[in-house]
Formats: C-alpha cells, sequence, structure tokens
C-alpha cells in the first residue's frame, strides 16, 4: 500500500464497527495491568475476569448484530462487514469462552503462568475475528499470522512437558512453511493481477474485488493458477487438509487440552471462513481449477482422517484426526459452495456450530480425565467412567454422538445440510466417499464409548496407573450441561438458529 | 380436550421422549417405573383410538389426524408434519402394541439398571410411534435413527453372549445402511426438483413432474441397497440373527418386531409412489434375492440352528423373503400383503421372542438340545408358543396368513417360478418351527433339564408375563378374523399407485 492509500485507509477509519475486536484487546491488555497492580494472592481470580469480559462482549455483539455498518467495508477495503462475519465473531467469541473455562480445569493442574494463558487467547480470537472479515490479503496475511504466533507459544505452553515442546516445534516448522506458500501464492497473484499488459490489471491487487475482477477478465492465466493453488495449499494447513494434515497427531496431542480444542475448533473455522470467501467469490472464475482442487482435497481427507483415526488409543490423536476427517466434510461443503448451490454456505456454518458445542463437550470431559501428563490420555483411561462419574460419560456420549453424526444431534443436521448441498452442486462420487467414511468413523467413535460404558475394567497392577479424575466443578460443570443439550436441542429444533445460518 | 385431539399423534410421540428425558435428568427410581407404564400405555391407546376412529376421521391429501410443527428449517422443506394413513396406521398400531407389550415386560423383569434400560426403551418407543405417524420424509428418517442409537447401547450393555462383537457389528451395518438409505432420500430430495420433504407435496409434484425412469431406478437402487441392509436383505442379513441373538428381550422385541419393518415401510410407503417405474426395474433382481437367499438358503441355515434365539433371529430374516417379494410383485395386492405381513410378523416375532426369554428362565439355556419336556411343567407356557409357532409359519386363523396369501396371489402373476420356490419356503418354516416347538416342550427331558429343574422347580408363565403375550397374541387373533380393520383404509391407500404409475 502507498502512503495515499493509508491516507485514504485513516480517513476511512470506522474504530466503532470494529468494538468486539477491541474490547478484546482492552481486557487482554486489561489482564496484565491487572497482574502488576493486584497483590499476589488475588491473581487467581484475573482467568475469571477474563471469561466475564468475553461473556459481556458476546452479549454486546447480540444486542448489536443487526449494526449499521453491515454490507459495508471500512478501513479503505481492508475489513468487509457481513452476515457471515457476524456469525463468524460469535463462534469465536464462545470458542474463545469455552477455552477459557477448559483452561480453568487443565491449567490448575500444573504450575504455569494462568494470565497470559488469557491474555493470549484473547489477543488470538480477536485476530481470527478480523480474519474472518478481512477483504484484502494484507489484512488476512497479518491476522492469520497474529493468529498463528500466538498459537506457536499456546502449544507449547507446558514448558516442562516434552511433548508440549515438541509439539510446539513441529507447529512452529509447519506454521512458517504454510505461511511461506501463502505469502508466495499472494505474491504471484498480486504479480499477475498487476501487469500492466493484460486486461483489468490493478494496483490495488490485494484487494478481493479488484483481483476477482482480474481473475474474471484473465480466466487461464498461468502464473495466477499457480497462485491461487499456492493460497489453497497455505490454508490447507490451517484447516489440516490432505495432503497438509501430517502435523496434526502430533501437534494436537503435545498441546495442553485446552489449546487442542482452541486449535481444532477455532483456528480451524478461520480456516473455513477464509476458504469460503476464497473459493467461492475471490477465485470464482477460476472455478475450473478450484473446485477439482478441492475435491481431491476433500476425498483424500475423509479418507485419510477416518481410516488413520481408527487405530489410534491416545484420544487426543484420535480427537485429532477425527477432526481431519470433518475438515474433509467441510470441505465438501465449500466445494458445494464453489459449484453454486444455494444452501452450501449456511451448510458450512451450521456444521461449525454444531462441531464447535460437539468438540468443546469431549474437550471437556478429556480435560477432566487428563492427570499430570497432559499428553498421556489414553482410550484404557476412560474405563468404568460410566460407573463413577455418569454425567462426564453421558456428556461424552452425547458430544461424540454429535461428532459421528447421529441423529437427533446437531451433527448430524451439519453433515445433512452438507450432504444436501453437495448433492445439489453434483458431487456424487464425494458424497459417496463420505458416506463410507460416516460408517468407518462410527468404528472410533463407538470404541471410544465402548471404553467409557461396556467396560469396568480393573486397573492392571503392574500397568501404570490410570490418573486421577478431576471432580466437576461449577462452571465446568454449567458449560458442559449446557453444551450436551445444545446439541440435543440444535439436533431437535433448529428454530431462529436454522433460520439465521442456512436460510441468509 | 380439543387440544389434546389436535396434537394427537404429538402426544404418542413426547409421552415417552418426555418420561424418558425425566429420567435422564434424574427422577427417582420408584417415579421411574410408576410413570413406565403410564408412558407405554399412552402411545397404545393413541394408537388403538387412532385405528377405532380412523374411517370416521377427516381426511386431508390422504392423511387422518394430520398436523403441522414448525422446527426452524422451512425454508428448506423440513416441517414436523403428522399424520396417518391406511398403510401407516396398521404400523403404527403395531408400534403401540409391541412397544406396550415389551415395556411391560420390560418394567417386571429385573434388569439391571432398570431405570437406564427403561429410559433406552421408551426413547426407542417415542422414535418407533415417530417413524410411522411421520408424513414428512425427513423426521421418517430422523425417528429412525433416534430409535435406532438405544438398540445399539441395549445390545451393548445388557447383551447376552458376544455381546460386544454383536453390538459392533450391528451398529456397523445399521450405519451403513442408514447413510446409503440418506443418501437415496437426499437424491429424491434433490433430484425430485420440489425442494420439500413433505411427502404429500413431493407425491403432488411427482405426480405433475414425473421423473426420467433412469433416474427412479438409480434412486430406487439406493433406498433398495441402504432399506435392504437395515430389513436384512440376503446377503447383507448376518447382523440380524447376531444381534438379536444376543439382545436383551425387549431390545429384540421392538427391534425385530417394529423398527425392522422401518425399510418395507419406506419402500410401500414412498418408493413405490414415488418411484414406481425405478422398482419395477428391480423388480427381478429384487425377487431373486429374496426368494434364493432369504426364503430359501436362510431358510435352510434356520433350520440347522440350535439355539432358540437364533433360530428365531434366522426365521424373521427368512420371513422378511416374503415381504420383500411382495414389494417385488407390485400392483396392490402385492404390498398390501407386505404391510399385512409386516404387522403379523412384528407381533409374532416379538412374542416369540418374550416366550424364547421365558423359557430361558425356566431351563437357563438357549441350546435346545438341552431342554425337553418343558410343557409338562408349563403348559400354559407350551401352549403360547405353539400358537406363536403357528401364527409365525402362517396358519388360517392368525394374521400373517393373510399376509402371505396375499403375496402369494399378487406373485403368481409376477412370476409362477418364484412363487413355486417361495412356497416351498413354507414347508421349510413349518419344519423348523414344529420342530423347535417339539425340541422344547414336548419329548423326554435332558440331563441339563432335569438338573436345572431340581435346583429351581420351574412354574409356569407369570402375570408379569402373561399379560404381554396375551396382548400379542390378541391382536393377533383379531386381524386374523377381521383383516378387514386393516385393509379397507390400506387398500384405499394403496390405490392411487397404479394411477401415477400410468403416467
Amino acid at each position: 500500500m502507498n502512503l495515499e492509500a493509508v491516507k485514504l485507509a485513516a480517513a476511512n477509519n470506522s474504530w466503532g464497527a470494529l468494538f468486539p475486536e477491541l474490547m478484546l484487546a482492552c481486557i487482554a491488555l486489561a489482564l496484565l495491568v491487572f497482574e502488576v497492580v493486584l497483590p499476589r494472592k488475588q491473581h487467581r481470580y484475573i482467568p475469571d475476569l477474563a471469561i466475564i469480559g468475553v461473556a459481556f462482549t458476546l452479549l454486546g455483539l447480540f444486542l448489536n448484530f443487526d449494526s449499521a455498518s453491515l454490507d459495508s467495508e471500512t478501513f479503505n477495503g481492508l475489513l468487509h462487514h457481513d452476515h457471515a462475519g457476524q456469525v463468524m465473531r460469535v463462534f469465536f467469541l464462545l470458542s474463545a469462552l469455552l477455552v477459557c473455562v477448559l483452561a480453568r480445569v487443565s491449567l490448575a493442574k500444573r504450575a504455569v503462568p494462568r494470565v497470559e494463558f488469557s491474555h493470549l487467547v484473547l489477543v488470538i480470537t480477536a485476530a481470527m475475528m478480523l480474519l474472518a472479515q478481512s477483504s484484502h490479503f494484507v489484512m488476512l496475511f497479518v491476522t492469520l499470522e497474529t493468529v498463528t504466533i500466538g498459537f506457536y507459544i499456546l502449544v507449547s505452553y507446558f514448558r516442562t512437558s516434552a511433548a508440549s515442546l515438541e509439539a510446539g516445534l513441529k507447529y512452529l516448522v509447519m506454521g512458517a512453511l504454510s505461511s511461506g506458500l501463502l505469502l508466495f501464492g499472494i505474491v504471484l497473484l498480486y504479480g499477475a493481477a498487476g501487469n500492466p499488459a493484460l486486461p483489468m490489471h490493478s494496483a490495488n491487487a490485494m484487494h478481493y474485488r479488484d483481483l476477482a475482477a482480474f481473475l474474471a477478465a484473465n480466466p487461464h492465466n498461468f502464473v495466477a493458477s499457480v497462485g491461487i493453488v499456492l493460497v489453497l495449499a497455505g490454508v490447507a494447513f490451517k484447516i489440516g487438509a490432505f495432503p497438509f494434515q501430517i502435523w496434526i497427531p502430533d501437534v494436537y496431542q503435545g498441546a495442553p487440552t485446552p489449546v487442542t480444542a482452541f486449535l481444532a475448533v477455532a483456528s480451524k473455522a478461520a480456516g473455513f471462513a477464509v476458504l469460503l470467501v476464497l473459493a467461492r467469490d475471490v477465485f470464482a472464475s477460476y472455478a475450473w481449477l478450484v473446485i477439482p482442487v478441492l475435491t481431491l482435497m476433500a476425498g483424500a481427507t475423509i479418507l485419510f482422517g477416518n481410516i488413520a483415526a481408527l487405530t489410534q488409543h491416545n484420544v487426543k490423536r484420535l480427537i485429532g484426526l477425527s477432526g481431519v476427517s470433518h475438515a474433509g466434510f467441510l470441505l465438501l461443503g465449500v466445494v458445494a459452495a464453489a459449484s453454486g448451490a444455494a444452501m452450501a454456505t449456511g451448510a458450512v456454518y451450521f456444521y461449525l456450530f454444531a462441531y464447535l458445542i460437539a468438540s468443546f463437550a469431549v474437550f471437556g470431559v478429556m480435560t477432566h480425565l487428563a492427570g499430570a501428563d497432559d499428553s498421556d490420555q489414553e482410550l484404557e483411561h476412560y474405563a468404568g467412567l460410566a460407573k463413577d462419574n455418569p454425567f462426564l460419560a453421558a456428556v461424552l456420549a452425547v458430544g461424540l454422538g454429535s461428532l459421528a453424526g447421529i441423529p437427533p444431534l446437531a451433527g448430524f443436521m451439519g453433515k445433512l445440510f452438507v450432504f444436501i448441498a453437495a448433492f445439489q452442486a453434483g458431487a456424487r462420487w464425494l458424497l459417496a466417499l463420505a458416506a463410507a467414511g460416516v460408517a468407518i468413523s462410527i468404528y472410533y467413535y463407538f470404541g471410544w464409548l465402548k471404553a467409557a460404558f461396556f467396560e469396568s475394567l480393573a486397573p492392571s497392577p503392574d500397568g501404570p496407573a490410570r490418573p486421577e479424575r478431576t471432580p466437576v466443578g461449577f462452571a465446568a460443570g454449567l458449560a458442559l450441561s449446557v453444551l450436551a443439550l445444545g446439541s440435543i436441542l440444535l439436533g431437535f429444533y433448529q428454530g431462529p438458529l436454522g433460520q439465521w445460518l442456512t436460510l441468509k | 380436550m380439543s387440544l389434546i385431539f389436535d396434537n394427537y399423534l404429538l402426544l404418542a410421540i413426547a409421552a415417552p421422549l418426555a418420561l424418558a428425558l425425566a429420567i435422564a435428568l434424574g427422577l427417582p427410581k420408584r417415579w421411574s417405573v410408576r410413570l413406565s407404564y403410564i408412558a407405554f400405555a399412552i402411545p397404545l391407546l393413541i394408537a388403538l383410538h387412532c385405528w377405532w376412529r380412523f374411517a370416521d376421521a377427516g381426511q386431508r391429501d390422504g392423511y387422518a389426524f394430520l398436523a403441522t410443527y414448525h422446527t426452524g428449517l422451512g425454508g428448506l422443506g423440513i416441517g414436523l408434519k403428522l399424520g396417518l394413513n391406511g398403510i401407516s396406521l396398521p404400523l403404527f398400531v403395531l408400534a403401540g402394541v409391541v412397544g406396550f407389550a415389551a415395556g411391560l415386560y420390560a418394567i417386571q423383569s429385573q434388569a439391571e439398571r432398570l431405570k437406564i434400560y427403561l429410559m433406552l426403551l421408551l426413547i426407542m418407543q417415542g422414535g418407533l410411534m415417530g417413524v410411522f405417524a411421520s408424513v414428512d420424509i425427513f423426521f421418517f428418517y430422523f425417528f429412525h435413527e433416534l430409535a435406532l442409537i438405544p438398540t445399539f447401547i441395549m445390545v451393548g450393555v445388557w447383551g447376552g453372549r458376544d455381546r460386544n462383537y454383536a453390538a459392533m457389528k450391528l451398529t456397523i451395518y445399521l450405519t451403513a445402511g442408514a447413510m446409503i438409505s440418506l443418501l437415496g432420500l437426499i437424491a429424491l430430495y434433490v433430484k425430485s426438483g420440489a425442494h420439500t420433504f413433505d411427502f404429500v407435496a413431493l407425491r403432488a409434484y411427482l405426480a405433475a413432474h414425473p421423473l426420467a425412469e433412469t433416474v427412479q431406478g438409480n434412486i430406487a437402487g439406493l433406498l433398495l441397497l441402504g432399506l435392504g441392509i437395515l430389513v436384512s436383505l440376503w446377503p447383507m442379513h448376518t447382523w440380524a440373527p447376531l444381534g438379536y441373538g444376543a439382545a436383551p428381550s425387549s431390545a429384540a422385541m421392538l427391534h425385530a418386531g417394529v423398527l425392522k419393518k422401518f425399510g418395507l415401510y419406506g419402500l410401500v410407503q414412498i418408493a413405490l409412489p414415488l418411484l414406481p417405474a425405478g422398482l419395477v426395474h428391480w423388480s427381478h433382481p429384487l425377487a431373486w434375492f429374496a426368494v434364493i437367499g432369504n426364503v430359501l438358503i436362510v431358510g435352510l441355515i434356520t433350520m440347522a440352528q440350535r439355539d432358540l434365539k437364533q433360530m428365531i433371529g434366522y426365521s424373521s430374516v427368512m420371513h422378511m423373503g416374503y415381504a420383500f417379494l411382495g414389494i417385488a410383485a407390485g400392483g396392490i395386492i402385492g404390498p398390501g400383503g407386505v404391510v399385512l405381513l409386516m404387522v403379523a410378523h412384528g407381533l409374532s416375532v416379538a412374542l416369540l421372542f418374550l416366550l424364547a426369554t421365558a423359557v430361558h428362565h425356566r431351563t437357563h439355556t438357549f441350546a435346545m438340545d438341552e431342554m425337553g419336556g418343558l410343557a409338562q411343567k408349563a403348559p400354559v407356557l407350551a401352549a403360547f408358543f405353539v400358537a406363536a409357532t403357528f401364527a409365525s409359519i402362517g396358519l388360517p386363523g392368525f394374521a400373517n396368513f393373510w399376509g402371505e396369501l396375499a403375496i402369494f396371489v399378487a406373485l403368481w402373476k409376477f412370476s409362477p417360478v418364484i412363487t413355486a420356490l417361495a412356497v416351498a419356503g413354507v414347508v421349510i418354516s413349518a419344519i423348523y418351527g414344529l420342530r423347535a416347538a417339539a425340541r422344547v416342550f414336548f419329548g423326554p427331558s435332558t440331563a441339563h433339564f432335569d438338573g436345572v429343574a431340581a435346583r429351581h422347580p420351574p412354574v409356569d408363565l407369570r402375570w408379569s408375563e402373561k399379560i404381554p403375550a396375551l396382548v400379542l397374541l390378541a391382536v393377533l387373533f383379531f386381524i386374523g378374523f377381521w383383516p378387514k380393520s386393516v385393509t379397507v383404509p390400506l387398500d384405499a391407500a394403496l390405490a392411487p399407485v397404479p394411477l401415477v404409475a400410468a403416467k
């Protein structure tokens, strides 16, 4: 951006449109201030302040949901505010709220700083909210890097655990590589669109609208196609789609469980919000390239995720790989959206919400079952859970059932919408593959439930002892009940949320 | 009162589900058990009342007791629309009757963790009432799945021998079948272009804009495969005997008796009027699979069974063959016979599973080689068992007879060879049925049975077992002697089929 554009951007600033992000940033800074100001004894209340702050931000967003700045661009086209952006804001705020609740349980088991954790979660959330609303590649890259750098720290947050450090290193290397790919793709697109020899070339080619106009005028430009593939590859890293899913099991296993949840749900959703806009709108005239690439990716992701998850015994790896398969189902929705199926966009958003509710229920149960070594969460540890703690077992059953897509739970509705959209788009073979994937996935989800419900195995005296289960506290118990009931309710009655998500 | 009558069908679905929710939220055991009687009785009473009043009730779009509720997906053409026509009425009654019998039996049984067991049964019961009351195809599928999940859990937790393996196999087979059926239904939704899951609207739309024959054939193929797995069409039947062998008796009664009929019901109610050419396209392969696979091969396998419960499981797979034959034969008589047979088979197989468990309580085994002479100790049980066997074979006087007769009549026009083979199957079923009754109840008692009888002197059928059995047998007899009560509305509902097909 040249100086003129910066001036324009400054003139076009409407900070009011960013009030949720600004509020999060202020709360994040306030947390650090509190840590300095407050006496040491009061420090344990600071993470709770973060939870309250996020809740109030969410409330403010709801009150202001149909705000005046909808369907307008601010900051000289860096951001575009629309309905989908509002939906994703709600999504990320909900994720942040739940991550903070899980962190209360999980971080208490280790001597680690807790205020900074909340601080990072809030900063990342604000960045993700901006990411979902960006309409300019500079904004996209800056917010994406903010998210990624925040996650570098969070993934290796348990500094004394070798697994956590290893995960952090792997995420760093893979994240840097993916950022490189994305940046290279952006540069190629910028270069191609800036070429004065071509029709519709633009000096402001980083802006989505200008780029889309350029691509529409040059539907078979080689440099632009390479750029598109590289951008898709960069995003595919974030969502963990094949062939960029290799980092997932190790990083998910090593990261602290709340961070795993944050990665699995919010980071993935951010990737999909970006991918939807790119595949459906910006790269629309390159559908001949985007749709086959995404189709191949979706098919391979569904197969890989489900088959690789079959043999896992560590639940964090298992949920990571099942998350890969969910990325595949969501990609199916993106393919449908790129092919122009009317309800595909709403279907993807509904799926994401169902996935959020179900995943956090399962992660919530996992944090209560984890011992001092957070990466060591085996299926065997779940034996007899139904007898010892029926509440956690019931929440686990609802969460896993929803992830598996069993009616009447919300996950089923998500899958149904995506499938209908995919059928409308004519992606028959992909759909057959997805159906097979669902049938395979039943095996490992069922295996997990079997461990929790059907096996009342006595721990063997020679083997390592099962970690002590954490009793369920009030806040976590409330959150888990709401999540479980939410999964059930959303399956029976989609009501306003269904209209809100599927009809727009 | 009108509030109740306007939401009659919803009440039948909601009553069991509401109690299940209350139990999940921590209702004490004493109250759970007491209220269960009511929650199982409400669907039965509503079903019987609907049956009684069906002729007088006003009909709209061919459905009586129509009611619509919005769930927020109106934009996609999905809404909870409940109603009964002549096809769904008998099955709705079947669900009410078998559910009541299974529920009564479960309440009286000394199952471990009885509260959770009842909760799962109640969910299943609510789902079953919903399956047959739904006019919306989406909810038809939805309620089926709702009823299916408790089956897996009940087999896995309360099951007998091999329960882990059986639960896993059941889950994978039935999920695969359900997924394929779902794809078929989605295909119907998208390809029809009507953008609605509402069956009435879909039927009207497709009557005006029929689908091309190849499209019909493809969708019908998907549905036949998916629903075929769910109804244990040979060679995808292996989950059934294993699952029923392991399942606790009430779950087996409800699944084999009612839930399994979902697939056939879907074919008769949805595929037949909407995809007539598609079903005709597949009718010959389907008929051969059914007659060679289900009727003859599985029939012979049934003869070789030594385990009473497995034998009943296999025999139910075999009888599903006749139902598929009726669908392949088409017309009005064929599908009409299928509906009659579904009801009759549902009642008789539920009765057989109940009695098999009663036998097990007295002999402590399911192996038929180790039984014998039980009739002297328990004559009433023996009488019930023989009656149920007769019904299952299809003797006149029982509802099964009319179903099989109608199917054979329709099948003769379709293919005399297949009819001859199918009739041969009846002989097979007579052999294994009567031989089982003879082995268990008559002849000299074995050393094993003497040993058990010495330790636990067998008593005859208790009232807690007699009442559910009596309810089932009474309805079997009633339809057997007065089939008109079912067939009159049934014919009216099936009549439009050839009209649409002719277009």
